[in-house]
């Protein structure tokens, strides 16, 4: 039942983005990569990692796909932009493929490890998966956390003197 | 054997990847290229917490979390970048990226 | 007690800072002279006061070290300062004389191009000869030696714009340094022989302490000596390196004056005086020393019989009276050569000036006439005396101070040495010879100047001739002065024998330098051994000599005019040759300088050229090819760069797919 659902899912996940990367329109394309993301937000809930779905959904569907709308609209940009020639899409489809054939074909060498965490089901379940990624983001990860946030306020400045000065 | 298991979503994740790839090599709408580029930073993504939770381990998550965030602030920059470019240009076809030339 | 010692040379550093970089803004001359002069009189002030505590002081050497400069291994070199009666007799000659020779320099240089630099360059030298008289370290005496080799190439080259002077700048430079060369090397084999006994040093103290250890006469003690006073014939202008100092002349008179006759060129002297325990020590040297000393003062002294350029005369006569000085130290006379120096340092500066005041009366009256004859040329000179007054005398009188007549200074400090070569231990009747035939010459050479500028009729051309006058007051006080102590400088040193004669009279100086030179002659028994009435007989045939010199100048070109066209016709050949300087520059052109110029060209042409560049060129090309070859990799475009990122990605994933 379960993989019937992953399945699923997963059919929607790349499909959706065979129309991201297909699609004439550039909004069309944003709409598709909305679906694609709402699918793994799916698999992470699945994955039982109800928070990064949450966190998915609101940054990725709500914040950057938003902006990306956004900017494709402020340019008013309609299918202006023409495909490429068509020696370009073979080349850039057989390395993309020839890419995916390797990871599959080195995925299918690999064996599953037996090792095994600390955090199980039961663990998250009676902690909060929540409170376990806040323990270790503040904890381990305390160092990262605030470049992260100063990389943060640097996009912002960036962003804001970039479009705000004739480049 | 009917269980889904950590090779399903890294195969899943894998796909996904290579989507995004061709698709920033085959589009010339900056835009997309752009949103290609969110696709694969999903597919890793994907693979990450599929990892943190076989393994049960919470550093992956974590660091799906730290891409988020790169994930933010380069979509500000870039689309920043895009309509500076488009003002000087009036283009967003990476065809007129060709500054970087020689 | 002599803590601010630095301050001597550090007044003329900074005149030379403040000028050197705020000149060109400030523009007055009277100030920049004044800023140049000032810091001049500051250190002769300074000078002055530990000059009068050295003499209360019953301790007579004291070092004062500033900073550490560097240590290396077991060597320890300080930025150390020295004071000793030799220091300070030094000190008051380069200070004293400075002094006045800046403040001259504000007349004769007004309205130059580049006045400030003039007066830069001119207390950057006066900063580098104090170094190197008050450094207690052979390095730190080294950057003062190599300072005033900078610095006088600087001022030979000051009418950079004429060719002759940048040429003979650049002669002074390069000679200098082959001299420098011979400094190095000796200090090097004197440090590391010292120090296989064990003393790793160069302090001057040290080394004087220490230098019994390398044994006396010893084969090493001869090198290290020797290559120091290859060192000294460079600076101080002695046979071979002398060749110089008479195409320095193309400086400034000032410059002259002040370089090339009182200070600079008496570094070599003061060198070997420093050293006096090392040099005692190899008899061999000191020979060598009094020979070349003694053969300078007579060769150079017959060049100038012949020359016709009134500051080449007096180089080739500083030449010679530094060959004076040379051979009073070759002969263990060290006080009676730094004697000289100081006397020599008052005549002889007194003379440049006085020639300077000439040249300057004589370029004003052709400027005025609008001539373009030679101001140099003692040809178009003549009967100077009335328009000139206080030149001619203050001239006179530097001149009978130089030729020997007694009573004045150069009588006292020539006879010493005359009578310690022919007495002296380390003397010889040869070298009694050669002294004093020089002088003779050197009487007849001198007068023969005066009476050419100064005697006689006016030959300048009509026209100009009314226009020369006394130069102003700014240029005559330095002349007084130095005249007053060209003639009573000498009354400080009067010989033994006189003073016993008048009543017990000391020689001063000799006393007061004793601490310095008296140890060394004593360990090495080094004296003057003769009875009152040989060195009277002496003296007498010297002044003897000396007059028949002035006699000879006056019949042959006051009383018989012609008499000196007739002597050129009948000795043609040996006129020509004293003329033309012996050939000396020619036979070194043949012998050194053209041989030299054809290693370097074949080196530039042949090694250079081919070898050198065409390895850097060719791989310069190749880089080119290969660039131009890769340029089209570099299209531009973005989505180029991103394919072959993930060509590489494929690459990295098939390699641990198929590993």
């Amino acid at each position: 039942m379960e993989l019937l659902f992953f399945y699923l899912v997963a059919l929607v996940a790349v499909l959706s983005g065979i129309l991201v990367i297909t699609c004439k329109s550039p909004i069309n394309s944003a709409i598709s990569l909305v679906m694609t993301f709402f699918c793994l937000a799916i698999f992470y809930v699945m994955l039982h990692a109800p928070f990064m779905a949450a966190i998915q959904i609101m940054v990725y569907a709500g914040a950057i796909i938003v902006l990306i709308i956004f900017v494709i609209m402020l340019l008013n940009l309609g299918t202006a932009v023409q495909a490429r020639t068509s020696h370009c899409i073979a080349w850039g489809s057989v390395v993309g493929a020839l890419m995916m054939l390797l990871a599959m074909t080195f995925l299918k060498g690999g064996e599953t490890t037996t090792v095994q965490g600390e955090i199980t089901k039961e663990v998250v379940a009676q902690v909060g998966h929540t409170e376990l990624i806040g323990q270790a983001m503040f904890t381990n990860f305390l160092l990262p956390f605030e470049i992260a946030s100063i990389l943060l306020l640097v996009a912002i400045v960036g962003a804001v003197v970039l479009t705000k000065r004739e480049v | 054997m009917f269980t889904v298991t950590v090779h399903h979503y890294l195969v899943v994740s894998a796909i996904l990847f290579s989507l995004g790839t061709i698709g920033v090599l085959t589009r010339r709408n900056a835009i997309v290229v752009f949103m290609c580029i969110e696709l694969m930073l999903n597919g890793v993504n994907l693979s990450f917490i599929a990892l943190s939770h076989f393994l049960g381990n919470m550093d992956g998550q974590v660091f799906v979390f730290f891409v988020m965030t790169v994930a933010a602030a380069e979509a500000a920059v870039g689309l920043a970048l895009m309509i500076a470019f488009f003002k000087h240009k009036e283009s967003i076809d990476v065809e007129d990226f060709n500054l970087l030339k020689w | 007690m002599y803590d601010k010692l630095w301050l001597i040379p550090f007044f003329p550093l900074l005149g030379c800072l403040i000028n050197g970089l705020l000149g060109k803004k400030i523009k007055n001359e009277k100030i920049i002279g004044g800023i140049g002069t000032l810091a001049m009189v500051s250190s002769f002030v300074l000078s002055c006061k530990y000059f009068f505590q050295l003499l209360g002081d019953t301790v007579k050497t004291h070092e004062v070290v500033v900073a550490s400069w560097m240590t290396v291994g077991q060597l320890q070199v300080d930025w150390g300062f020295m004071f000793d009666p030799l220091t300070a007799v030094m000190l008051l000659v380069v200070t004293g004389v400075g002094s006045l020779i800046h403040l001259y320099s504000i007349g004769y240089m007004h309205g130059e191009e580049g006045f400030y630099r003039y007066f830069a360059y001119l207390n950057l030298f006066a900063f580098s000869m104090l170094m190197l008289v008050t450094g207690s370290n052979a390095l730190v005496m080294f950057v003062g030696w190599e300072g005033v080799g900078l610095c006088s190439y600087l001022l030979i080259g000051y009418y950079f714009h004429k060719k002759s002077a940048s040429d003979a700048a650049k002669k002074a430079f390069v000679v200098n340094r082959v001299g420098d060369f011979g400094f190095l090397i000796g200090l090097f084999v004197l440090y590391w022989t010292l120090g296989s006994h064990g003393v790793w040093t160069v302090n001057f103290l040290e080394i004087g302490k220490n230098a019994h250890l390398l044994g006396m006469g010893s084969t090493v003690v001869t090198l290290v000596t020797l290559c120091f006073f290859l060192g000294a014939t460079g600076k101080s202008a002695q046979i071979p390196l002398y060749t110089w100092l008479p195409d320095a002349m193309e400086g400034p008179t000032p410059v002259s004056a002040l370089i090339h006759a009182a200070t600079m060129v008496t570094a070599g002297v003061y060198m070997i005086g420093r050293m006096n325990p090392l040099f005692a020590l190899s008899p061999d040297t000191m020979m060598v020393i009094a020979v070349v000393g003694g053969v300078t003062a007579l060769f150079s002294a017959s060049i100038g019989l012949a020359q016709n350029d009134i500051k080449r005369v007096l180089a080739y006569s500083t030449v010679s009276q530094l060959g004076y000085m040379f051979l009073a130290m070759g002969v263990g006379a060290f006080t009676a050569g730094i004697f000289h120096l100081m006397t020599h340092a008052f005549f002889k500066a007194c003379l440049f000036l006085g020639s300077g005041s000439v040249i300057h009366a004589m370029h004003h009256a052709y400027h005025h006439a609008h001539l373009h004859d030679d101001p140099q040329d003692m040809r178009n000179m003549g009967g100077l005396r009335k328009k000139m007054p206080i030149t001619f005398l203050t001239f006179l009188v530097s001149t009978i101070a130089i030729a020997g007549i007694p009573g004045f200074s150069g009588f006292f400090s020539k006879d010493e040495i005359l009578w310690w070569s022919f007495a002296s231990t380390r003397g010889h009747v040869a070298l009694w010879v050669l002294g004093a035939c020089a002088a003779g010459m050197t009487a007849f050479y001198m007068f023969r100047l005066v009476f050419m500028t100064f005697f006689g009729e006016q030959r300048t051309h009509a026209k100009a001739k009314d226009h020369v006058h006394e130069s102003p007051l700014v240029i005559t006080i330095p002349l007084m002065v130095l005249g007053l102590l060209a003639v009573v400088g000498g009354y400080i040193g009067i010989p033994h024998v006189i003073g016993n004669l008048v009543g017990h009279i000391p020689n001063y100086f000799g006393d007061f330098l004793a601490p310095v030179f008296a140890p060394t002659q004593e360990l090495y028994h080094i004296s003057a051994h003769g009875t009152a009435a040989a060195e009277f007989g002496l003296m007498g045939v010297s002044v003897g000599i000396a007059l028949c010199g002035i006699f000879l100048a006056y019949i042959m070109y006051i009383k018989n005019p012609a008499l000196p066209g007739k002597f050129v016709a009948s000795f043609t050949g040996l006129w020509r040759a004293v003329f033309n300087k012996w050939y000396v520059d020619e036979l070194y052109d043949a012998l050194v300088v053209n041989p030299t110029k054809k290693i370097g060209t074949f080196c530039w042409k042949g090694f250079d050229v081919r070898v050198v560049d065409g390895v850097v060129n060719g791989i310069g090309k190749l880089i080119n090819v290969f660039s131009n070859a890769l340029r089209y990799t570099q299209t531009g475009f973005a989505h180029n760069y991103a394919m072959t990122m993930a060509l590489g990605v494929v690459a990295i994933l098939a390699f641990y797919v198929f590993r």
